[in-house]
């Protein structure tokens, strides 16, 4: 692999630019797609269609002042909302857009990619526990039980399809899946993966929606209890910050998806694979989440982990034994 | 370990049902109104502030200046006075004062009136930074909306 500044400079430059682009849009993308579903007509004032919205929002948050209470642990309190986006940018690092897209192909691209979304747990913990706010130390604990419980059955199935990859690189597990939708993980022909695969792809879905704290699942942001949860004391960009890295963990959630299960950038009819074969998954499944969160009411902390303790990690576990069999079979 | 396994069976194609509930709410066209922009058209029962009904030929106001309203009102947002009609019996309203401030659209005065004087306005947009907005002069409303009308 050619390794000149500018080409590092180049994906610095491109996935920050994504990253914020995507956080940006997203959240016009959500008002909208929420405002359509509830058969309202969403932003509409600030440009066209209220394209604009997201700059203005921007330009608000950034004007606002950055109020630091009294009470909490300064420097803690200030790195939280940083913390936050870090690890959302940084796995984009490792996430194949195109056979030829992509910043680092490294052997453990899947690792680090979980390695850094325990990271964003750890955003959220310290957010929540510097506020010295009750509220927020609450949400940050379910936070951390609701992402404990989920990340287990999210690397279960993770682990699946590593074993038919026989890889951790997700460059390699994308490549595995080329020539058509029966080469996807979630449609495997070969070894009559199919039977188990679709069951894990929509686990793992259901964990990264859980992952990214989003509605149904936003336990740590339940306005109705916790007022804004861990984000209670932030005002201004300390906020927007945490809101972007929300919608930049769920880009990463839908990239690492369609890498997994759907094929990559690969085409479903074995044709033209390309990036805009990935960019159509990965909308499609971000979509998806916005649909459910306006569809589905919040959960119960408790619902919430009896589905990942009682359901989601046993039909893991089940899963995870079937494919072995299949693969030793075969 | 039944109930288990209908649990997940039901729950899921619930979810299922819930998605296809709100994809089709997607595809329906909008029902509210941009407000600035689309400004409704109030129903006829609708019960904005009182107005004062004028003659349909002379548009003079129809009050004989009986004072009903005034004394049907509970919370005497009304003060109006009149005057011996010129070279006739009865008398003419010279002044008409509603005080919207205290007014809670009760309707009193409208049920109290035997003179087909009193009705609801359709007017909506009453929002202002000055209190002082409030207290009406229904007489000048009437001259206003006969001007509109010649």
């Amino acid at each position: 692999m050619e390794t000149s500044i500018w080409r590092a400079l180049f994906y610095l430059v491109g996935i920050m630019a994504f990253a914020a682009l995507n956080a940006a849009y997203l959240v016009w993308c959500e008002r909208k797609g929420a405002a359509r579903i509830q058969r309202r007509s969403g932003p509409t004032e600030v440009g066209y269609e209220g394209l604009l919205q997201p700059l203005a929002d921007g330009l608000k948050l950034m004007s606002k002042q950055l109020l630091v209470p009294r009470s909490v642990d300064g420097i803690i309190f200030r790195l939280a909302p940083v913390l936050a986006m870090i690890p959302g940018i940084t796995s984009l690092v490792v996430i194949p857009f195109s056979g030829n897209i992509q910043a680092r192909a490294m052997e453990l691209s899947l690792l680090l990619i979980f390695a850094l979304a325990s990271l964003g747990m750890i955003a959220i913990l310290l957010g929540g526990w510097a506020s010295g706010n009750k509220y927020a130390i609450i949400s940050s604990a379910r936070a951390v039980s609701q992402n404990l419980a989920y990340e287990i059955p999210m690397l279960l199935t993770a682990i699946t399809v590593v074993m038919i990859s026989g890889s951790m690189n997700l460059r390699e597990i994308a490549l595995d899946q080329q020539g058509g939708f029966w080469q996807w993980n979630i449609f495997r022909l070969e070894n009559g993966h199919f039977l188990t695969m679709w069951v894990s792809f929509i686990i793992f879905f259901i964990c990264s929606v859980a992952e990214t704290n989003r509605a149904p699942f936003d336990m740590a942001e339940a306005e109705s209890e916790l007022v804004a949860g861990y984000m209670t004391e932030y005002g201004s960009m300390g906020y927007g910050l945490f809101m972007m890295g929300e919608y930049i963990n769920i880009v990463v959630g839908a990239c690492l998806t369609a890498t997994l299960f759907l094929g990559g950038w690969d085409c479903p009819f074995g044709l033209t694979s390309g990036v805009w074969w990935f960019i159509l998954k990965i909308y499609i499944l971000i979509f998806t989440v916005i649909w459910i969160r306006w569809t589905y009411p919040r959960t119960q902390i408790y619902r919430l982990l009896n589905l990942s303790w009682k359901i989601l990690i046993p039909f893991a576990m089940a899963n995870l034994l079937i494919t072995a069999a299949l693969i030793k079979v075969f | 370990m039944n109930s288990y396994w209908s649990d997940i069976i039901n729950g899921g194609k619930s979810l299922v049902v819930g998605l296809g509930i709100t994809a089709r709410e997607f595809f329906k066209p909008v029902v509210t109104e941009q407000y600035p922009w689309e400004t409704p058209t109030m129903l006829p029962r609708f019960r904005g502030h009182i107005e004062l009904i004028g003659n349909e030929e002379t548009g003079a106001p129809n009050c004989v200046v009986c004072g009903m309203c005034q004394r049907a009102c509970p919370s005497n947002c009304i003060s109006l006075d009149g005057q011996k009609a010129e070279g006739g019996k009865g008398k003419v309203l010279t002044r008409y004062i509603l005080d919207f401030t205290k007014c809670s659209l009760c309707g009193s005065c409208v049920e109290s009136c035997n003179f087909n004087a009193l009705r609801f306005s359709r007017e909506y947009n009453l929002a202002s930074f000055d209190k002082n907005d409030f207290v009406m002069d229904l007489m000048k409303r009437l001259e206003d909306q006969n001007r509109c009308k010649h």
